[in-house]
């Protein structure tokens, strides 16, 4: 947390105009996009990259010799090279590409699930009666449900940190939590819902102390800030490439090397093999194993024009900058009668996520009359339902700012909240 | 304007001021539907003597669309003839999946008319058909014999 010092050091109206959409009107007002979390916007620059890409350079990948398929394949590992550095990965060879989070994490689950039902693959992987998993309260129902699946599948055990009542987790029974019967802790980066940023430092520390492994959800950290997955000490992260300014149908599963390698395929089919014969095959290493088929060429591409443009902006900037709106609209929410912010009301360790009630208004009223004014923001249970239930709520709302979200947005949220309540008071 | 057809004043009426709301006994058939996107939850308890409906009660929680419905559907239907009830659940259901281009019959409908604007917001339709989906599993329970299955 160290950049927050850095003070914003872009013009966001010049920044917006690279956002074609921005520039539309919703219901007769100017959008106000204020559902980033959900998914992003996407630059000019991304929508030229993957149109010039399908325009110059199409070609399948990895499979061809002639001069459009090595341009293809040279973006797609292009791309993957550009998401190695953007995490701070030591090898491109450890990226994976899917098609979201949530793939990203049922890889990762199948390959437990895949390593259960083999003899001699690696105990790591291995899952059975009196194994744990770990995860929390707070997680996105991707980082819940294949986990219940998997122990469903394998009879291990499925355990959860619970949440603090101001949004944090709660790390007190760590030392139960995760013991020698862990095979894997599986917690949010950035809750999609509440906001918090987790600090997963401990959580690692004692993982690793009692040989299980880590996977972080990176799906709404990987976007907003700097993050070193070296630093970080985790064993796998997952996160999305629709989330920060890129397309639709393309994430990542980057694993520590040697791990890739020691699991077993999840997908069977064309490129992940080594060899073929009519009784059986072999694989190929990481990541290739793990991308069975026609990858999502395109989009890696998309991805990775993203990853330039984040550069480009520099990803200490951004993170400074969505935490000048986030203290900006903590504090005009906290003017708002009756709202009740669930998470962190300050904006020490948290993103700019930020979940709400009005008191005695259904979400849905809230986000359909914010939607008359042009504002765009999520209503339910966000995919995170053990939230909404730990805070006794059916649904919230939730705004969530981005690169090119502005102070005047903010302002419109505001305005269009003193409506709901006019209309619903 | 499109926004204040959703919000007719007489669905926030229902919304602020629901009739008959409140689970009640006796009953012969009871059912709990969940939207699972927004969370918003009725719980529909369907009395019956012959071929007639003697109560129709109902608890719930969820936005002004959905809980305004449940309102109105317990005063069309509470002490309805049982074919009758079941003629006004069709004709709400098929205003509610006209896209907007169904004209309500206000005899038939009553203040089940206000919905007809929900029909032009996809999003909110299921809010809108929630206690009547669960109103019709709930008659089933109840003994009453319903057409087929029509799905929100």
């Amino acid at each position: 947390m160290t950049s927050l010092a850095i003070p914003s050091t872009f013009d966001v109206a010049a920044l917006r105009a690279d956002f074609p959409i921005l520039g539309r009107e919703v219901n007769g007002h100017p959008l106000v996009y204020l559902d980033s979390a959900n998914t992003s916007q996407k630059p000019r620059q991304v929508l030229d990259v993957m149109r010039t890409h399908h325009e110059r350079h199409n070609g399948n990948v990895s499979r061809s010799v002639h001069t459009l398929g090595t341009e293809a394949t040279l973006a797609y590992e292009g791309a993957r090279e550009k998401v190695a550095a953007f995490i701070n990965a030591p090898a491109a060879s450890e990226v994976v590409f899917g098609k979201n989070s949530t793939e990203a994490i049922n890889l990762l689950a199948y390959a437990f699930s895949n390593a259960s039902a083999t003899a001699d693959s690696d105990p790591r992987f291995r899952l059975g009666p009196g194994d744990e998993v770990v995860i929390s309260e707070m997680e996105h129902h991707s980082n819940i449900v294949p986990w219940q699946l998997l122990c469903e599948r394998t009879g291990a055990t499925l355990r959860w940190f619970r949440v603090t009542d101001d949004g944090r987790l709660d790390e007190s029974e760590l030392d139960d939590l995760v013991n020698e019967r862990t095979k894997l802790v599986s917690i949010v980066h950035m809750s999609n819902i509440l906001g918090t940023i987790n600090d997963p430092a401990r959580i690692v520390a004692r993982a690793h102390e009692v040989g299980a492994l880590v996977l972080l959800d990176g799906s709404q950290s990987v976007p907003h800030f700097p993050v070193d997955v070296q630093a970080l000490g985790v064993d796998f992260i997952a996160f999305t490439g629709h989330k920060m300014l890129g397309p639709t149908g393309i994430g990542v599963l980057w694993g520590r090397a040697g791990l890739l390698d020691a699991m077993p395929p999840v997908l069977g089919g064309g490129s992940m093999i080594e060899t073929v014969t009519m009784e059986k095959s072999t694989f190929a290493p990481a990541p290739a194993r793990f991308e069975a088929g026609t990858p999502p060429i395109v989009e890696a591409v998309g991805l990775g024009a993203a990853i330039d443009y984040l550069n480009d902006i520099g990803m200490a900037a951004v993170q400074a900058h969505e935490h000048e709106i986030t203290a900006y609209a903590l504090e005009a929410l906290a003017t708002v009668p009756t709202l009740r912010i669930f998470g962190p009301t300050t904006p020490e360790g948290r993103g700019g996520t930020i979940s709400f009630a009005l008191e005695g208004i259904h979400p849905h009223d809230v986000g359909q009359v914010l939607d008359d004014e042009g504002v765009e923001v999520r209503v339910g249970h966000h995919c995170a339902r053990p939230v909404c239930v730990r805070y006794g709520v059916p649904a919230t709302t939730r705004a969530s700012f981005y690169v090119y979200t502005t102070t005047e947005e903010v302002d419109a949220l505001v305005r269009g909240l003193d409506r709901v309540r006019k209309v619903f008071g | 304007m499109q926004f204040d057809q959703l919000y007719q004043e007489i669905i926030l009426e229902h919304y602020k001021r629901p009739h008959g709301r409140g689970l009640r006994e006796p009953f012969g058939g009871e059912a709990h539907h969940v939207n699972p996107t927004c969370g918003d939850e009725v719980t529909i308890r369907v009395a019956v003597a012959g071929d007639k409906l003697t109560d129709v009660s109902y608890e719930g929680m969820g936005c002004s669309i959905s809980q305004a419905s449940a309102s109105v559907l317990h005063d069309l239907l509470a002490t309805l003839p049982v074919d009758e009830a079941l003629k006004v659940h069709d004709a709400f259901v098929e205003l509610m999946q006209g896209r907007g281009q169904v004209e309500p019959d206000e005899e038939l409908l009553g203040d089940g008319v206000a919905f007809s604007g929900v029909a032009r917001y996809p999003a909110r339709v299921k809010c809108a058909l929630l206690p009547w989906m669960a109103f019709k599993d709930a008659a089933v329970r109840a003994g009453v014999t319903v057409g087929p299955e029509v799905k929100a």
